[in-house]
């Protein structure tokens, strides 16, 4: 059923509060989301002393140095050996700890799979996998660094938390949080200096979607990095008259599959936008609910079966289909299907 | 710390223990048997090793299991597939019933094919069966005992075919580089793996020398010789504390106690049939009452 395009108005809805009255987000600064982790591992290292860090040589990368230097004890520096270090982790929680792994998200799950399978996901040790350089925004190391599998591979597995905060504030509020949830978790972050828009005081829960804009005529459900672009889109949209609905889906596992229902059955067409093949990824997971609970025309914006390339993250993220105008053009897309 | 655990599990002597890992030889037997599937000859190999670590070497608490083990040596079974010898000496130093053993690798059975933590087994504290894992665990087992001052043991085994594995060289360096000297692994070193002979499938060379080479205070020890056991862990736990994590080589026999899957790989892998099962326990006397 075709609708006329929304006047972007902000109304509330009964599901969720918006964060924020404003149809555009001011950048508060612009940060790595690694950064936010490292300085959420050390202020849940300062508050809990069951959390234990290892990094698989890769300290300055993942910005562990502050945890590392304030609790040399609880660090523990696994060498290149990614393997050990899952092993190690899901030993070391007998005993009570909470060990936070930290390396690049290639390393962090294609590589140890077998290892996070049976030693920490069947087991259901308490390891919190903290996952940087993910995606495309890696940047110029290329494709063998980039990895956009990993979040299929790390949802499929029985009780594994997925959680891809969309910025610096909210991966920080992120790496606090796991700590409480007990059971392993899966969080992916990522390289690149991208705009911080997230109050660092903005709550954040494991499981519930953040409505980041209310709109009427397309729902746009996001993560990670592609929020960001998410949200360019939605004030694009608006110059051409189409209300835009983003939701940020942090947490892609388990989803929260209220607030994602509602707001298709609201606008009646949906976006997903990821850094991620299109296999497996967020679109994957949003496409299953529907297809159950709600039949809704939808298009992703997500790598399509295809490796990535050396270049700068704004250029691959062109170049891969992942940008602004690829959000704009795939709602355009979606808007003529409903 | 203090602990209402006594110095060792109990103060059985060499014959009672052999008496014990007699039964627990039936055990594996019958149990392979009774659902047809399931490893007996890694299992009779190391009878006597887990008969020893359970019922005389460590302190643990079997009627208290907690996943945390806090002021509790642990032991982590790395090469999964030997199983039935865990199960049995499980149950049979009180960490679940014996009759459950009967539901060994049955449907809505605790005793998983491989060992699980994942349907609650008092008892297992990791799963494990895609091989070389069991080290690493071990090894984060034993940091976390150092973090929280416990003064207890780890204790890891692995099949010496498992040492074809990657992560168990990582693992070897962490042990060694993190001077992990609350650790006893030790290797089931039968020289067999399901293909053949080690030495004919992926030699391992000079294992001694391997492992010394990479840091560790390694012993060799006759894995089916009681009054061995019983004194190489005795060496062992002597050299832990001293900077090196302690690698106990234990020669055994694949099939240890049923002479006819004794001297080859035949029986890694395969269940007796009734003629057969008769014929081993005829070997094995019932010493504690069949489950």
């Amino acid at each position: 059923m075709h609708r006329p395009y929304g006047s972007g108005s902000l109304q509330p809805s009964n599901h969720q509060q918006p964060i924020t009255n404003m149809t555009t987000y001011p950048v508060l600064d612009k940060k790595d989301t690694r950064s936010g982790f490292g300085e959420g591992l050390l202020e849940i290292g300062r508050s809990d002393d069951r959390v234990v860090a290892f990094c698989a040589d890769l300290t300055g990368s993942l910005k562990m140095d502050a945890f590392a230097k304030e609790f040399p004890e609880r660090f523990i520096q696994a060498g290149i050996s990614e393997a050990n270090m899952m092993g190690m982790a899901a030993g070391l929680t007998i005993g009570g700890k909470i060990p936070y792994t930290g390396t690049f998200a290639n390393f962090s799950t294609g590589r140890v799979y077998d290892q996070i399978r049976q030693s920490i996901a069947y087991s259901g040790k308490n390891v919190k996998i903290c996952a940087s350089h993910a995606g495309l925004t890696l940047g110029e190391d290329g494709a063998t660094h980039q990895i956009l599998e990993d979040i299929g591979l790390m949802k499929m597995l029985p009780g594994m938390t997925v959680i891809v905060p969309c910025d610096h504030n909210q991966t920080k509020q992120a790496t606090i949080a796991i700590a409480d949830h007990e059971g392993p978790v899966y969080l992916r972050f990522g390289r690149p200096k991208w705009p911080v828009f997230i109050a660092p005081d903005m709550p954040f829960e494991i499981g519930k979607a953040q409505l980041l804009s209310e709109g009427t005529d397309v729902s746009i459900f996001a993560c990670g990095h592609l929020v960001w672009k998410a949200l360019q889109a939605m004030e694009e949209l608006e110059k051409a008259g189409i209300s835009a609905e983003v939701i940020n889906i942090h947490t892609i596992k388990p989803l929260d599959n209220a607030a994602v229902l509602a707001s298709a059955r609201k606008t009646g067409c949906v976006v997903t936008c990821e850094e991620h093949q299109r296999n497996g990824g967020l679109g994957d997971s949003i496409a299953q609910l529907l297809a159950r609970e709600l039949p809704t025309p939808m298009e992703y914006v997500a790598v399509n079966d295809s490796f990535g390339e050396s270049g700068t993250p704004e250029q691959l993220l062109t170049k891969y289909g992942l940008d602004t105008p690829d959000v704009v053009a795939a709602v355009k897309r979606v808007l003529k299907r409903k | 710390m203090t602990s209402p655990l006594p110095a060792t599990a109990k103060n059985t002597s060499v014959e009672e223990i052999q008496s014990i890992a007699s039964q627990v030889r039936r055990d594996i037997v019958r149990m392979v048997h009774g659902c047809q599937s399931g490893h007996p000859g890694g299992s009779l190999g190391c009878t006597d090793y887990l008969v020893a670590l359970y019922f005389h070497v460590m302190r643990h608490d079997a009627e208290n299991f907690t996943m945390d083990g806090i002021g509790e040596d642990l032991f982590f079974l790395s090469n999964g597939h030997i199983s039935p010898v865990f199960y049995s000496v499980l149950a049979r130093s009180g960490y679940f019933p014996v009759d459950e053993l009967k539901t060994f690798r049955k449907l809505n059975s605790r005793l998983q094919g491989h060992p699980t933590t994942h349907e609650g087994l008092p008892g297992v504290r990791i799963a494990s069966g895609s091989l070389g894992q069991g080290l690493s665990v071990g090894i984060g087992a034993a940091m976390a005992k150092k973090l929280n001052g416990d003064p207890s043991l780890v204790y890891t085994l692995h099949g010496d075919g498992e040492l074809q594995e990657g992560q168990i060289w990582e693992a070897a360096i962490a042990g060694a580089g993190k001077k992990v000297d609350n650790l006893i692994a030790t290797v089931d070193w039968n020289g067999r793996q399901i293909d053949g002979d080690v030495d004919d499938v992926m030699p391992l060379g000079d294992l001694h020398a391997k492992w010394k080479a990479f840091g560790w205070d390694v012993l060799e020890m006759q894995g089916n010789d009681m009054a061995a056991v019983l004194k190489g862990f005795d060496e062992a736990k002597s050299r832990t504390g001293k900077g090196k994590p302690v690698m106990i080589l234990m020669r055994t026999e694949m099939g240890s106690g049923v002479d006819f899957m004794e001297g080859s790989h035949a029986w890694h892998g395969i269940a007796p049939n009734d003629a057969q099962l008769a014929d081993a326990l005829k070997q094995l006397p019932e010493t504690l009452g069949d489950y």
